[in-house]
């Protein structure tokens, strides 16, 4: 104690150093050790989200073994709970997703480095960031009151006419257009996942050294030739983590899916029905299970499948987006 | 015009002359392409903002600031919803802030290169894009479950461990971006490191850190889906964290989700506010963040 009082002399006046070392001591101890539990305290979150959803689901593995991951069956009633259907409609939506947004994300990126004046970055940037902003449920609302009754009465019926008509492949867009569905929570994923992946495009792309884009230009190529021979090469592997930052994003949105999926525990083989996600029954079948019973330990269960997919995705693409020497 | 290209002049030119029109049409056409997903993706946007504002504004009244729910058709507002949100948003910021700059001072300052570091910064990061449901879920495990129900406690610690993260990448960030040469200059008078990061690290990272914060508030203060599995909703006022809390985004979840048009409208009144605090909140860091230069 007397020795911290002792501080701001000893800052005044220079003691010898040895002193000046010593009368730190307590106070650097308390705070690195503050520091570091605080950082230990994220690890053993990480650690106990991962063991209370294994423990909580454990009763469901138990029952059903791995039949669990693959029956397509949900059924509160007979006690049958299984999961795929649910991570079907996951995967599905997140994919379909990234395959719409990735082109409009690449616009995005590729207007705000290399097309849009100088003025108008800033401003339209921000823009693009507070579509990530807008939260998942407001997400949900639009989707439901007014994007879906779009498709509903123009778009769905549309590409049901012209990709429907194609053999094989129109299959997926066939079927009655009800607006909700696999293919409207798709598209409402996709908007919400663009803001993400737009982003980590445009701060690679702009760390792309100058010179190179130059000598490209010196060349006499175009900027679309540009950026397709240099940028891209240059920025493949970031990009590819931007991409799975999206997927991360995607395979765990909540609210949005559950307005506008039509919650359905089955897979229809056009992309317009009705279906869920691990999210949306989590959260539709939450509050009619109760404690103790085998369907909330299916549900925590599969709230641990959810955790292992998006786990590995996230840390592929913390992997691909790291910071490399020399770049 | 030169000897060696005496065999087929115009052809050759022609041939350039084709091939470069084209490279400039493709140009073009990923230019226009390129342009084209800026205004959608901007459009989006403005879609959002206008559907929120016209069905917003259509619902809104004063009544909803000062009455709490009521069933449908008989009126009511949103004063339950606005206050526990505010309640449980102030709180879990309070828990959480503390806890993400002390991570964010151990990355930049104390493990920049350690093992232990790294692994924290990666799982920091990995809880930052975490589903929040997931948060929920643990959250009822280990609250909820043990202690007899849900309660405005278990929704508070779900919002904080949400926040966490999110001041951790901002603190780590803004820490990084302080010359060393201060820091050694502060160590030569002598000064103890904890002091060092305290009176001069976090004071030029202030305004940083301050955006770090309010961009987590921005974050937590739409968050539902942790919320249905802690706190999960009250229709009445209350104050009380040990019982079931009222909270907007659930208000808005429930209230759109029904078949009264009341309600809904409602639901759209709520969903204007939260969205107008979000995005706002999420301005104003913006703002914050570029006084410091």
């Amino acid at each position: 104690m007397s020795q911290a009082t002792a501080l701001p002399d000893a800052m005044v006046t220079p003691p010898p150093a040895r002193q000046g070392k010593s009368a730190a001591s307590p106070g650097d101890a308390i705070f690195a050790a503050a520091c570091t539990a605080a950082g230990v305290f994220v690890l053993l979150l990480l650690g106990g989200i991962i063991v209370e959803l294994f423990i909580g689901g454990w009763p469901a593995f138990r029952e059903f073994g791995l039949g669990f991951v693959t029956g397509t069956v949900w059924n509160p009633v007979d006690q049958v709970f299984g999961a795929g259907v649910s991570i079907y409609g996951t995967l599905v939506t997140a994919v379909l997703a990234l395959l719409l947004a990735v082109p409009l994300a690449f616009g995005v990126a590729f207007y705000l480095t290399e097309l849009a004046p100088g003025w108008l970055r800033g401003p339209v940037g921000t823009a693009i960031e507070l579509l990530a902003a807008v939260p998942s449920i407001i997400y949900g609302m639009w989707g439901f009151f007014l994007l879906a009754p779009i498709m509903a009465s123009s778009v769905q019926p549309w590409m049901i006419d012209t990709i429907g008509e194609i053999p094989i492949f129109g299959e997926l867009f066939q079927g009655p257009a009800f607006g909700t569905g696999i293919f409207t929570a798709s598209l409402v994923l996709a908007i919400m996942v663009l803001p993400f992946i737009a982003a980590t495009m445009r701060d690679v792309f702009q760390q792309v050294p100058q010179v190179y884009k130059e000598s490209a230009y010196g060349l006499g190529a175009t900027t679309w030739e540009v950026v397709r021979g240099v940028v891209l090469p240059y920025t493949r592997v970031s990009v590819a983590g931007g991409i799975m930052l999206g997927l991360g994003r995607a395979l765990g949105e909540t609210m949005a899916v559950t307005f506008v999926i039509g919650n359905a525990n089955r897979i229809s083989t056009s992309l317009f029905g009705p279906g869920n996600t691990i999210a949306s029954i989590v959260a539709l079948e939450f509050g009619e299970s109760e404690l103790g019973s085998l369907k909330l330990s299916a549900l925590l269960g599969l709230g641990f499948i959810l955790f292992v997919i998006s786990f590995l995705v996230l840390a592929a693409s913390r992997f691909l987006l790291r910071p490399r020497i020399g770049s | 015009m030169s000897a060696s290209s005496i065999g087929a002049p115009g052809r050759d030119r022609r041939t350039a002359l084709a091939l470069g029109r084209r490279r400039k049409r493709v140009d073009l056409l990923v230019r226009v392409l390129c342009c084209a997903a800026t205004v959608l993706a901007l459009g989006f946007l403005v879609s959002i903002l206008w559907l929120l504002t016209y069905r917003g504004f259509a619902a809104m009244d004063l009544s909803l600031f000062t009455t709490s729910t009521r069933p449908p058709g008989s009126g009511g507002g949103l004063l339950n919803a606005i206050v526990g949100s505010l309640i449980q948003v102030a709180i879990a910021t309070a828990l959480g802030t503390p806890i993400g700059m002390l991570v964010g001072t151990y990355l930049a300052e104390y493990a920049r290169t350690s093992q232990l570091g790294n692994v924290v910064r990666f799982v920091s990061d990995i809880l930052l894009s975490a589903p929040s449901i997931l948060i929920g879920l643990f959250v009822y495990q280990l609250l909820v479950v043990p202690f007899g129900g849900f309660s405005g406690w278990a929704g508070v610690v779900a919002l904080s461990i949400i926040l966490v993260p999110v001041v951790v990448r901002t603190t780590e960030d803004m820490l990084r971006l302080i010359p060393d040469t201060l820091r050694e200059a502060v160590a030569g008078l002598g000064a103890p490191k904890w002091k060092m990061i305290v009176l001069v690290c976090w004071r030029s990272a202030l305004n940083g850190i301050l955006t770090g914060i309010l961009l987590g508030i921005a974050r937590i203060a739409g968050e539902t889906a942790p919320l249905l599995f802690t706190s999960l909703g009250n229709n009445a006022f209350s104050t009380d964290l040990s019982r079931p809390f009222p909270s907007l985004p659930i208000a808005i979840y429930a209230y759109a989700a029904s078949p009264y048009e009341d309600w809904i409208a409602m639901a759209w009144a709520g969903a204007l506010l939260t969205t107008a605090l979000v995005l706002g909140l999420n301005v104003l860091a913006r703002a914050v963040l570029k006084t410091r230069s």
